[in-house]
């Protein structure tokens, strides 16, 4: 079960869920993620050991697929 | 290959990479280097306010106050840089939290997703200092709302450098404070050197001239990562 969230101010919103082998629903969490992307998100994977990835295709098998707003300096 | 490209993840920060030519991009060779200029810094402001009040004496002895107020100038100028960098990191429930506003129930879900994101270690120290902890290739990393501290590994005199970092969510608006340190955290793990590159320097200096102007939790917080860093 793959899951998609973004950070906002609800403090998360769940944006789709996916089984592995659904593709409908993959499709759906594809359309979605790149919709984020367009809209400035940037997704991460956290790897679970102290790094995480920046991701530009929605990894299927990930768990869980974090988008967060962009950093700058203060 | 120099250090910066073994610090770089293959993909690293888009926002690092927006910056272009006009960022260096961090690396231990730029820290050290900003860390040397920092101390020279302060050396000169030192030496700027110290001298005339040390001429002042051995001309007149009865000018003291006027040397005193330049000694006091030269012990409260680099005070006020140090000041400044502590005060660029905001812990979670500090004076300046964006949880001191109404963000409840979002607030309280920002926290368990950034509760997840860190290690059993990690969760007691977030809870008592509202900093989470990173151990990268740069140093230990503590990162508040606003700003991150990196604490460097002891260098040839073992001095333990601290460098202060400007850093926050570009559109922090309506984000509860703990999506703000999760986005510091998710950014600092995918590119330790980005985020370095993409952070403002405040302050870099002794740990002892940063550890006076915190707040006591984040105060031992950072003495005890300076202890086991």
């Amino acid at each position: 079960m793959g899951r998609l969230i973004r950070l906002d101010r609800t403090g998360h919103t769940t944006v789709a869920e996916w089984s592995a082998g659904d593709s409908a629903e993959a499709e759906l969490a594809t359309t979605l993620f790149a919709g984020e992307l367009d809209r400035g998100m940037i997704a991460s994977v956290d790897s679970g050991d102290g790094t995480a990835e920046v991701v530009r295709a929605l990894p299927l098998d990930a768990e869980l697929v974090v988008l967060r707003r962009p950093i700058a300096g203060g | 290959m120099t250090d910066a490209d073994t610090l770089a993840p293959a993909a690293g920060l888009p926002e690092a990479a927006a910056l272009g030519w006009r960022r260096e991009p961090a690396s231990e060779r730029t820290l050290r280097r900003d860390g040397r200029r920092w101390s020279a810094w302060t050396c000169w402001v030192v030496a700027l306010f110290t001298a005339p009040g040390l001429v002042l004496l051995w001309i007149e002895p009865w000018t003291f106050p006027v040397a005193a107020l330049c000694f006091a100038h030269a012990w409260a100028v680099p005070s006020l840089q140090a000041r400044r960098g502590a005060r660029s990191v905001v812990p979670i429930g500090s004076e300046r939290s964006a949880a001191g506003g109404d963000d409840g129930g979002a607030g309280l879900v920002a926290l368990g997703l950034l509760g997840d994101l860190v290690g059993h270690h990690e969760r007691g120290l977030l809870t008592a200092t509202g900093l989470a902890l990173h151990r990268g290739h740069l140093g230990a990393w503590l990162v508040g709302e606003q700003g991150a501290f990196l604490v460097r590994p002891p260098g040839r005199l073992r001095g333990r450098r601290v460098y202060c970092w400007c850093v926050r969510v570009g559109d922090p608006s309506g984000l509860p404070a703990g999506d703000r340190v999760a986005h510091l955290l998710l950014a600092l793990r995918e590119d330790e050197a980005g985020f370095a590159t993409i952070a403002n320097l405040a302050f870099s200096g002794a740990r002892w001239r940063v550890l006076r102007h915190l707040e006591a939790p984040a105060r031992n917080a950072l003495r005890n990562e300076l202890l086991n860093a």
